[in-house]
């Protein structure tokens, strides 16, 4: 096994579905010779060809439309949006287009595509290259969400969107990209949709978070752990569909929630995630549950950025009011 | 100094002399008579009786389709006289392999391509039925999103490429959706992959009630593919032989790996926007209406073909008889369809087993439904 970046595994992951299905087409801005921005498809181009990895014109509303028709011919497109913050020139394919094919057609149509795309904060992005979309991602009924926290699971998990019949959005993390490397298997694997993993098991209290905030939580679980608290860290993994099986068994067993996310506090994933463990595991509480998230402002300057975003420290002051309720 | 002026380029001029190109392509004017017989397809009797017989049947439909809309026994309906020789004499120029990506004013070119017409009565009566097309009918359901068809259009006709079909991808829009970004975006997708896809832009001089000259400066819709590097006429929407002949040139140049085409036909819709509140008069004279009923599509055809002796009221009595049978039966069809349950729609949303919230939500309403 070979220790990967999760940009490394991503490629990896994208060679592999190249390789095993011919209908798989990796396609955006920059991807052909290039490579990518960041290198995702290092490579694939030339091992491929121009006809399965190719670059498109500078438009993203294109490329969704592209994306739509060439599903329509029995393509499985893998699409990559240079930056999440562009999804708003996409929104029409995505939202309104996309998640909506199979059941305006009464499931006659179905349109198996995973649009790929970097997202979030602490890398010094300029405007529009951080920010944290994706709630307005799982608000739309119709599509699944998916990010990755580490270069094993981003394998098994990119594979598996790929796989899928229905839309899915694959969220990469910036700064999770080349932060750690992994062992990850070079032949290809799986990680079902919708299923969360317990990054760290503990009696005491649940954390649930995605992303670059599982680091967060490892870590605040650690600071945590010194003083003798047993903290359980969940990785949603996939945040819409949820796997609320995982996150109600954890919240049994702790007693004690926090729910922690990038993305500003205002109508977020963490909200909903509140939400589900209220409406099914209230007589399990302990405590009220709650969030760790950004200010409801829009994203910050580089130079805020630091302060802005969530860490370690702010989700362990979070942890101790719930633990000490 | 003036020597030195004279060797500029002088932009203004240029755009005048770009704009003078395109004038509008007619083959057969307002008397039904030829006046450009280099352009003549020269169809066949049987052809020529059949484009005739689909407009009949088309603006029996659109009338039909509007009694029943104000009945209550049909939902969302956007009248289409008028258009017929935009609509019918371009779907002629296509084959079966050909895939229609239509707008919601669209749906008889899909009619025509094989969808069956109770469904199109139960598309527009709100019903996910309508929206079940067949597996052999190349055809979507007509797009509500002014303009996204246009750059699916783009995918559907790039993924023909690299399955290195022979046929082309067609999408309608109005006068209104050349002005959305992903008209431009379309054509010039389309144009960079030089990809078989046919762009037909009907303006029919109005977007719901804004006049043409305040969506652009342009003088034509059609000069706008130029900037993506396509191929583009304009051609008079009125006159079928015309609108024919521009779609199955533009056909031929497609499958034969020439890229795409934008076709502007200039036409006119005599009908309210939608049957849903809009009154055109408010926003036109009944001496534009007039003008443009001088132009109809069907009027000058049949001219033509009864100068040729290939038509007359009894063959149109005829039509339009069968005409009315058909659409009875297939109102029949419509009605004989299933109530519709959330239940269903619960289970179209995704492809295998259905994720937690939505399976709690189908208990749920299956109870409901139960009772």
């Amino acid at each position: 096994m070979a220790q990967l970046t999760m940009i490394q595994a991503i490629t990896d992951a994208l060679r592999c579905e190249l390789k095993d299905d011919e209908n798989v087409l990796v396609f955006g801005e920059d991807v052909g010779v290039n490579g990518g921005v960041f290198r995702a498809t290092e490579g694939l181009q030339k091992e491929f060809g121009e006809d399965r990895v190719f670059d498109t014109p500078l438009a993203e509303s294109g490329i969704g439309g592209l994306t739509i028709g060439l599903a329509l011919q029995g393509f499985r497109p893998v699409p990559e949006i240079q930056f999440f913050g562009f999804i708003y020139e996409v929104m029409d394919s995505v939202s309104g287009q996309l998640a909506r094919m199979r059941y305006r057609t009464g499931g006659a149509l179905g349109a198996p595509v995973t649009i790929r795309s970097p997202f979030g904060g602490g890398v010094h992005t300029p405007e529009m290259h951080s920010d944290s979309l994706e709630g307005l991602m799982a608000s739309q009924p119709g599509l699944k969400v998916v990010v990755p926290s580490t270069p094993y699971d981003a394998k098994g998990l990119l594979i598996s969107s790929i796989r899928d019949n229905d839309p899915v959005v694959f969220l990469e993390h910036l700064k999770l990209y080349r932060s750690f490397r992994e062992e990850v298997p070079e032949e290809s694997y799986t990680i079902p949709l919708g299923k969360a993993d317990v990054k760290r098991e503990g009696t005491d209290l649940s954390i649930f978070a995605y992303g670059a905030m599982v680091h967060e939580s490892l870590k605040a679980a650690e600071l945590l752990e010194k003083e003798e608290y047993s903290v359980e860290v969940v990785d949603l993994r996939t945040i819409q569909p949820l796997d609320i099986e995982t996150i109600i068994a954890s919240v049994e067993k702790t007693g004690r929630a926090v729910v922690v996310q990038e993305a500003q506090k205002q109508a977020g994933i963490a909200a909903n995630v509140v939400a589900e463990i209220t409406e099914r595991a209230i007589l399990s509480l302990e405590a009220p549950v709650l969030r760790v998230a950004a200010p409801d402002t829009i994203y910050p300057f580089p130079q805020a950025e630091a302060v802005w975003l969530p860490n370690a420290k702010d989700i362990v002051e979070t942890a101790k009011k719930v633990l000490t309720f | 100094m003036a020597s030195q002026k004279s060797k500029q380029f002088d932009p203004v001029a240029n755009l005048h002399e770009i704009e003078e190109k395109f004038e509008m392509f007619q083959i057969l004017n307002e008397e039904g008579e030829i006046v450009n017989a280099d352009a003549d397809p020269k169809l066949s009797d049987a052809e020529l009786v059949e484009l005739m017989s689909r407009m009949v049947f088309t603006r029996i439909l659109d009338q039909r389709s509007i009694s029943l809309n104000r009945q209550g026994r049909l939902g969302f309906y956007a009248p289409t006289a008028g258009q017929e020789a935009s609509q019918i004499a371009s779907h002629y120029a296509l084959e079966k392999e050909d895939y229609i990506l239509p707008g919601y004013r669209d749906v008889p070119q899909i009619v025509w391509h094989g969808l069956p017409l109770y469904k199109a009565f139960l598309f527009s009566r709100g019903h996910f039925i309508g929206n079940q097309i067949p597996e052999d009918v190349n055809v979507l359901p007509p797009q509500i999103i002014i303009g996204a068809q246009y750059i699916q259009t783009a995918g559907v006709a790039l993924g023909m490429q690299k399955r290195g079909k022979k046929s082309v991808a067609v999408t309608y829009t109005g006068d209104g959706g050349s002005s959305q970004g992903d008209f431009y975006e379309g054509i010039n997708f389309a144009g960079a992959f030089r990809s078989p896809a046919i762009f037909i832009v009907q303006n029919n001089q109005f977007a719901i009630s804004t006049p043409r000259e305040l969506q652009t400066a342009a003088k034509t819709i059609a000069q706008k593919g130029i900037a993506a590097g396509i191929p583009s006429i304009l051609v008079d929407g009125m006159d079928p032989l015309a609108v024919f002949v521009a779609t199955r040139d533009a056909r031929q140049r497609a499958v034969n790996g020439e890229g795409p085409s934008l076709i502007e036909t200039m036409c006119y819709r005599y009908g309210p926007h939608t049957m849903a509140g809009d009154d055109p008069t408010r926003y036109r004279t009944s001496d534009t209406d007039s003008q443009w009923e001088k132009k109809d599509p069907i009027v000058r055809f049949r001219k033509y073909l009864e100068a040729k002796g290939l038509w007359s009221e009894e063959k149109e009595a005829e039509v339009i008889e069968k005409a009315k049978e058909e659409i009875k039966a297939a109102v029949k069809e419509a009605d004989a369809a299933p109530k519709q349950k959330v239940t269903e729609l619960i289970r179209n949303m995704n492809d295998g087993d259905l994720p937690y919230n939505l399976q709690e939500q189908y208990e749920i309403f299956k109870e409901k439904e139960s009772k």
